[in-house]
Order: structure tokens, then sequence, then C-alpha cells
């Protein structure tokens, strides 16, 4: 599969983003945030980092690039689209997924090695896990509590669109310790922490971010 | 010229760190009794003339890219004699 990464002014993980994508056997598109060309590829990464510097919000201005008219247009057709950390917050101000990203509870940035538990498998980007699989990957945001109203949250919980939730530590103050979400339709997944940094042996806590990128042809659609 | 502004804040039922430790910081600096801070944001759009018309386009510019609906509201209002 051929899987674009979109690169935002500030975007950090970019790089190591379409390292993933090539360590789990697909081909990796730089995508341009000016462009409106998708470059006809089969999913998306939207990746962490400090798009326009998180000015006004984190992912608000992101959310009114060029590439990203593309994207909403494509999540509405079933294109696969991962947002991680950064990724994330841009999915939500897209009003792609529910809920918003807000500052850490605690109010400090946190960079660790977190515990999750997949919970939903039925995504594109989570086929290749078990439900109810734990994984360690690195964790690292500074505004990644996630919020939405209490209705929203029962929604959610209710139609099994929570895709990870964190383990041991709720490590920024989200809510029902939720740390990824799926639309209703399953293509669109946003997560706070970086399974693109846990894919090669050596590097990071281990490979258990793998699975996000290995796209096992899935029931999409 | 004139002047409109957009103030935008955490809806109440959202948590408010930053508000947090500013409070926190009032008391060591001898200020007590403030039982809470909220903190926001403020936006002053320099418009040609104040119409019904730019005030409409205005709280769209607000609820769609100044706020977030999701976690934020937002008040408009024209500010007189601005220079």
């Amino acid at each position: 599969m051929r899987v674009g990464v979109v690169t935002f002014p500030g975007s950090l993980d970019d790089v190591d983003a379409r390292r993933a994508v090539r360590v789990a056997g697909h081909e990796a598109v730089a995508l341009w945030h000016r462009d409106h060309d998708l470059q006809g590829v089969d999913a998306v990464v939207l990746p962490g980092g400090f798009s326009y510097g998180d000015y006004l919000r984190c992912g608000a201005i992101s959310r009114f690039s060029p590439i990203m008219t593309e994207v909403v247009a494509g999540a509405g057709h079933g294109l696969p689209v991962l947002g991680i950390c950064n990724g994330f917050q841009i999915l939500c101000e897209s009003h792609l997924l529910p809920g918003a990203l807000i500052r850490n509870d605690h109010q400090k940035f946190v960079c660790r090695d977190q515990r999750l538990r997949i919970e939903s498998t039925a995504t594109p980007w989570t086929s290749s896990y078990e439900v109810g699989q734990e994984i360690v990957v690195p964790l690292k945001n500074g505004e990644g509590c996630f919020v939405a109203d209490r209705d929203t949250l029962d929604r959610i919980e209710g139609d099994g669109r929570v895709v990870a939730r964190y383990l041991e530590v709720n490590p920024n103050g989200s809510m029902r310790d939720i740390a990824g979400i799926r639309n209703e339709r399953g293509n669109v997944v946003g997560l706070m922490p970086h399974p693109e940094h846990a894919v090669e042996a050596g590097f990071g806590p281990g490979t258990d971010g793998l699975g996000f990128f290995r796209l096992v042809e899935a029931l999409v659609g | 010229m004139a002047r409109v502004v957009v103030d935008v804040m955490l809806k109440p039922e959202i948590l408010d760190p930053q508000g947090k430790a500013v409070q926190g910081a009032l008391p060591r600096l001898g200020f007590e009794g403030i039982s809470d801070v909220r903190q926001g944001k403020r936006f002053e759009l320099e418009v040609g003339e104040v119409t019904e018309a730019r005030l409409a386009e205005v709280r769209t510019i607000a609820e769609t890219l100044l706020s977030n609906p999701v976690i934020e509201d937002f008040e408009v209002h024209v500010e007189e004699n601005a220079q």
C-alpha cells in the first residue's frame, strides 16, 4: 500500500512516521500541507508535532490547510486516516472525531513509555491487534487531555469507539483514561501516544507500535 | 475604523489548568481571597464599518476559527472609539 504522511509547518514526527510505514512493508509518500493533492495514496497519517506552533489551539490552523480539505473529503469516502498526537488534535479540530484535547491537567509536558490497552480492532489501523491486548509505546504531550461532554463520552464508549485506553497511569487527565478513539465507520483513528516510535528493536520501548502501520486489509467501508 | 472584539472562554465545565496555575501563584504574591481564575483569549478585529452583515461574518469567524465550540464559548462586541 501507499501511505501518505502529511508534513505541516512544525510537524515533528513525519520522518519517523514515514519510516514506520516502510518498516511495516508499505511505501511512504510525503504529502505537503499546501497541496490539494493526496497523490492517490491508500491511507494517510497526520503525524505528531507542533503544527503552526500550536498557535490559537493545537491543530486549529492546520485544519484549514489545503491538504486537510482533501483528507476530510477522503475520510468521508472511507480513506483510512490515522492522527497521532498533534494529528489527533487536528482530527478533533476538523470534526472528524468528537471531543477535544486540552492542556494536561497537571500543567507539565509528559514524556514516558506508556502502557495501553487496545479496545477496538475494527479499524484498519488496529486490526492486527487483539481486543484487550496491552502494548507499550512512547507518549509525549503537553496538551493531551481528552475531553468531551458526558453524552459524547457515553456514546463513544457505548459504540465501542474507544481504540486505546491508558493503563497504570493516566498521564494527562484524559477523561475515562481515553488514549485514542475512532469515528463511527472506523477508518479515522486519533491516538495521543506514538506508535511510530516503537517499531524497531533497540529504538524505543519495543516494537509494539508496528501493528498500527501494518494496515492489514480491513473491514472498512 | 471600528473594532470588533471577540472574547473566547473555556466552557465552565472544562478544566482550566492555566487558570488554576495563575490562581495558585496569587497567594505567593500576597493576594488572598481570589477563589477562582479562568484564562481566556481576546481577539481584536479591525473592520471598516460595523454592519449587521459584518457582525454576522465575525460571529462565523469566531465559531469556525477563533473558538472551538466543543470546549469554548465566545462573545462578540463592538468597541466604540477605537483608534
